[in-house]
């Protein structure tokens, strides 16, 4: 026992202040991607032959899906110009799937906070079942990071529950495999009404670096989806962020 | 001769043409052969070769450092006798071969399917399969999944039960199946990358590792000496984050919370060090073709050397609490033991290997990239339960702790990525890698025109399911969660 109290204190207290004082992350994080169209040399699509999804296109102006961006170094790599800047922004979440779409007039993503009925149920308390859909597990790694000390999830009123009829809403994650196109389908209507629905991470949006496969359904059409948050997988600050937002307990 | 092979070595190619073919009987008793040897089967897929379709089957020889290719003429019947009864390692990738190529083992003692591609819509898993069901007094059936309790990716667990005791769990995957294999055959360049990236999310060095052996060995790249460190030292990182996430997702699971909470921090700080190096925390972004994408500066070097230290107290703080507490010892010892006859038949690999005594680590065996150069020691336990594969990792964490202390200072200088040519024509590649979780394998073939023909990608997760299943065999349903913690197996790595 005293060796347990000893190494409680040497251990220290580890949850960290969010929003964070400053951006914690390093310099080589992926991030927000800002483009220059200017920069863009006539008739150049370095970028879009580079990304691995045809999340960058270059015919109408230059434009990036985030819902289809793995945020990986290919388009920044592949540009001599730095038309495609890539930033350490973490907050990459939309309430809508149009404002991922980022050009030359729209250039970062935002949510818009739950209002009346739904704000008053879930702004101070939301209980939510993630829906793991064929991914890879990545996003999952990351969300389960949101209940460790360091991000301490608990602190805002947000838990993930194991039982969706005990749960506001769902967290999918994955492009959805046609093999769990049922189980999500069940899940999603065992929740109570109303009900909130948030996509994370590129294959949920989009279905990432598996977009096409005959093996994948998607997420169904007639599910209406409240957040989006972008990344492969998103970071937990992101992650964080977007849901905060949506609660309408983070602004700015 | 009959039976005959040719060998290749992990992270180098061999001409398709240079392979014997046999006929398949031949081919099968050859192959059986090498498997009493010693051998461990690492691949068995079909090619096109001159006189028809060839099916490949590549055995690892552990002893030799090299892997065995034996190439059997399949003919228009897309048949031949299974060799999963002789050898029940063979079992998941005959079940592959048979779902994913329609080529069918004949007599195989369980032929059901491994992960239901071409499943039609609206269709779900077991779709028509009925489950093995044992029937008695008293005997009842526990159904869970694919939606589990917990941010956990989707899988069946079917138990029959005798009150509390497991007589038998059958594990049914699938749910994560997305069709990699294909995107990895077929798709350019970037996708290819990223495909790999996305095969098992926590072991993305070691998937992309060998994606890019793989690539290496098919185009005939010379990959610098900074590049092979670089991604040794990116998998070390990856290993010490699982394996401080997994102590401390162990020590959740019988309750004991202070050790709990600082292996789940530490583990933050460790894919932290990864996102320093590349911008990404569980490593994507780093391995492509030719080399790494980002080099490692001195300010992340010493950074890190400052670090280790800390970590190292911190584990062993958390270490300490954990082995040094009888309450926990009581729930790991004696708990989901995996007997080392089962595991060998079996093929298990990994920590799950040699917790249960079996000697294999791919770093050691089969080494490539900067392993050659550099060694890290065998950690092994011979009591094959919770216990054992609890604290193989934590001894497996002071090696690599001691590995990034000793090499970090002294990297190999020059640049960190080459120019890829293309891929050759009629090449065969593969590559293991010691992931964390255990060996990793792809392989893969070329055609006449240097297009990927065949793409195939074992997880260590593709042996040891099994394992986990036989370990819960007499054991009580409530241990089911630690045991397969201690386990703690991929299914999207399982599914692809």
């Amino acid at each position: 026992m005293i060796n347990l109290l000893k190494t409680r204190l040497r251990q220290g207290y580890r949850t960290q202040a969010f929003p964070p004082p400053s951006n914690p992350l390093p310099e080589r994080f992926r991030g927000l991607p800002v483009l220059h169209p200017a920069r863009c040399p006539e008739g150049c699509r370095a970028c879009a032959d580079a990304c691995p999804t045809g999340a960058i296109s270059t015919d109408e102006g230059l434009r990036l899906d985030l819902g289809r961006c793995l945020f990986c170094p290919a388009c920044a790599e592949a540009c001599p110009e730095g038309a495609v800047e890539v930033t350490r922004a973490y907050g990459l979440a939309s309430a809508s799937r149009e404002g991922l779409i980022l050009s030359g007039e729209h250039l970062r993503p935002k949510v818009e906070a739950l209002q009346g009925e739904m704000k008053r149920l879930f702004g101070r308390s939301l209980k939510l079942r993630q829906v793991s859909a064929g991914g890879c597990s990545g996003c999952e790694a990351d969300l389960n990071v949101l209940g460790t000390v360091g991000f301490d999830l608990g602190r805002f009123g947000i838990q993930f529950v194991a039982s969706p009829r005990h749960a506001d809403g769902i967290v999918v994650t994955g492009p959805v495999t046609r093999a769990m196109a049922g189980a999500l389908r069940s899940t999603y209507e065992a929740v109570p009404a109303p009900k909130l629905v948030i996509l994370s991470g590129a294959c949920a949006l989009s279905g990432g670096t598996f977009t096409g496969s005959p093996a994948v359904a998607g997420v169904p059409d007639d599910v209406p989806v409240d957040l989006y948050i972008p990344g492969c997988p998103p970071h937990p600050l992101t992650v964080l962020d977007g849901l905060l937002r949506l609660l309408g307990r983070l602004k700015g | 001769m009959s039976g005959a092979f040719t060998t290749l070595t992990s992270g180098a190619g061999a001409a398709l043409g240079g392979v014997p073919v046999s006929p398949m009987g031949e081919f099968c008793q050859a192959v059986l052969r090498e498997g009493a040897a010693g051998g461990r089967l690492i691949g068995l897929f079909p090619v096109d070769g001159a006189g028809g379709l060839v099916l490949l089957a590549l055995v690892a020889q552990d002893a030799a450092g090299t892997v065995a290719l034996f190439g059997g003429a399949l003919g228009a019947e897309r048949a031949y006798p299974s060799l999963t009864s002789d050898w029940p390692q063979a079992q998941a990738f005959e079940r592959d071969l048979w779902e994913h190529h329609g080529i069918t083992p004949e007599g195989h003692p369980w032929l059901k399917p491994l992960c239901f591609p071409g499943l039609p819509p609206g269709q779900s898993i077991p779709a028509g399969y009925r489950y093995f069901a044992a029937a008695g007094e008293e005997v009842h059936e526990v159904a869970v999944g694919p939606v589990h309790a917990g941010i956990i990716e989707p899988g069946h667990f079917r138990f029959q039960c005798h009150g509390e005791e497991v007589l038998h769990l059958e594990i049914q995957l699938g749910f994560q199946h997305r069709g990699a294999e294909r995107i990895l055959r077929e798709a350019g360049e970037a996708r290819r990358l990223t495909t790999a990236e996305s095969i098992a999310g926590d072991s993305v060095v070691a998937h992309t590792t060998a994606f890019a052996q793989v690539e290496e060995a098919l185009a005939g790249a010379a990959v610098p000496a900074r590049a092979h460190a670089l991604r040794a030292v990116a998998l070390e990182l990856e290993r010490l984050a699982n394996h401080a996430g997994d102590l401390g997702a162990l020590a959740g699971d019988v309750g004991y919370l202070p050790s709990a909470s600082f292996f789940g921090r530490l583990r933050g700080d460790i894919l932290n060090l990864t996102q320093g190096l590349c911008g990404n925390r569980f490593g994507r972004g780093l391995v492509a073709p030719g080399g790494v994408r980002f080099d490692a500066g001195p300010a992340w070097i010493d950074g890190t050397l400052a670090a280790l230290p800390v970590l190292k107290r911190d584990m062993e703080d958390a270490a300490k609490l954990l082995f040094g507490s009888a309450s926990v010892q009581g729930r790991f010892e004696g708990t989901g033991v995996l007997y080392r006859d089962t595991a060998e038949l079996l093929g298990v690999v990994g920590p799950a290997a040699r917790a249960s005594g079996c000697r294999r680590d791919v770093r050691q065996d089969h080494p490539s990239g900067f392993f050659r150069f550099a060694q890290v020691p065998l950690q092994m336990l011979s009591s094959g339960d919770v216990y054992a594969r609890a604290m193989v990792r934590w001894l497996e964490v002071q090696q690599s702790l001691r590995f990034l202390e000793e090499h970090l200072p002294s990297l190999p200088s020059g640049p960190v990525r080459a120019e890829m040519g293309s891929m050759q024509p009629g090449r065969i590649a593969a590559a293991m890698v010691e992931g964390w979780r255990g060996e990793t394998v792809h392989a893969a073939a070329t055609g006449p025109a240097g297009d990927v023909s065949v793409y195939k990608v074992a997880d260590p997760s593709l042996h040891n399911w099994m394992g986990l299943a036989m370990a819960m065999r007499g054991g009580a349903i409530s241990d089911f969660p630690l045991c397969n913690k201690s386990f703690n197996l991929s299914y999207a790595g399982h599914d692809r």
